[in-house]
């Protein structure tokens, strides 16, 4: 990277420009996240259904994608975590922070749904298996970074942290990724992401895949739009600080 | 419970979801841009903002 591509990636990393650039993107973002979600959606109830699971093939267009984004949002924080601790870079902080409750959400709509779907299927709600196990202690991970960023007074500090924490429990993805290949459980095995292609229908995989594209819009629309708050966050608390200052300064 | 059943409330649940993770991005978003505007107004505001326009900082 020469000097003047290097001082347009910091320009665009400096958090008053990635404002601009955010309330220039979000819009476009957001129409993207509808079109994709309403198509993904409309493929979702019109396409055939599964002939042994039949309807119920369905939950996978929502179970799957919330999947996917648990773990590629634990992986943007990994990444940002890494640019807390190597760069210590404000924006980096912000993105892990802003993330947290995106990736939980997520992880909530895969448990639930996953839940809803072994049921008619396996017979049961839950099973202690390593996949559904290790997709648990993610969503644990991330309720655990949102309590201990809320309960630091310190940003910068619980940014450092935290950093350490998210890259520390980044084994777990793998662990979740390789789970059902490592252990014999309930789940089944990968279908999409293998190293043979997708074993999966193209009936099934267009769904699939627009449906994953349309989340995968909806989580970098709501991890910009949730990153902008944390930066307006941060410059109230600085402004506060500043007034109290001032109001000391003058008694 | 009939198949449909566990399908409109994974649907259903999800968009529950989805709908509260949007409101709170949007409301936090508004409720900062106002405590911004409000903290502005009553005379404080930031080095930066208040310097001409070269050299931006957060």
């Amino acid at each position: 990277m020469n000097d003047t591509s290097l001082a347009k990636f910091s320009d665009l990393a400096n958090p008053t420009r990635f404002l601009a650039l955010a309330s220039r993107l979000l819009p476009w973002m957001s129409v993207i996240t509808a079109l994709l979600i309403a198509v993904g959606l409309y493929l979702s109830f019109t396409t055939d259904g599964d002939y042994q699971q039949g309807n119920t093939v369905r939950i996978m267009y929502v179970h799957v994608p919330a999947a996917w984004l648990a773990m590629m949002c634990y992986t943007v924080m990994a990444a940002s975590a890494i640019g807390t601790l190597v760069w210590r870079h404000p924006l980096a902080d912000v993105s892990h922070k802003a993330a947290a409750p995106l990736g939980a959400a997520f992880t909530l709509i895969a448990l639930i749904t996953g839940s809803l779907w072994g049921k008619p299927m396996w017979g049961t709600w839950w099973v202690w298996d390593a996949r559904l196990t290790s997709v648990f202690i993610l969503f644990l991970m991330y309720l655990g970074l949102i309590a201990f960023n809320k309960a630091m007074d310190d940003p910068s500090r619980a940014a450092r942290v935290s950093a350490v924490l998210i890259l520390v429990g980044f084994v777990n993805i793998p662990i979740i990724k390789f789970s059902v290949e490592w252990w014999n459980t309930l789940h089944q095995p990968a279908s999409v992401i293998r190293m043979d292609g997708p074993a999966i229908d193209p009936e099934f995989l267009w769904p699939l895949l627009i449906m994953a594209f349309g989340f995968s819009m909806l989580f970098f629309t709501l991890h910009i739009a949730a990153m902008r708050n944390e930066i307006l966050r941060r410059r109230i608390a600085a402004q506060r600080r500043l007034a109290a200052r001032m109001a000391n300064r003058e008694a | 419970m009939s198949h449909a059943f566990y399908i409109g409330l994974s649907y259903g649940l999800t968009g529950l979801i989805v709908i509260a993770l949007i409101g709170w991005v949007v409301l936090d978003g508004r409720a900062r841009n106002r405590e911004l505007k409000e903290l502005e107004a009553s005379g404080i505001r930031r080095r930066a903002s208040a310097k001409p326009k070269t050299g931006e900082t957060a």
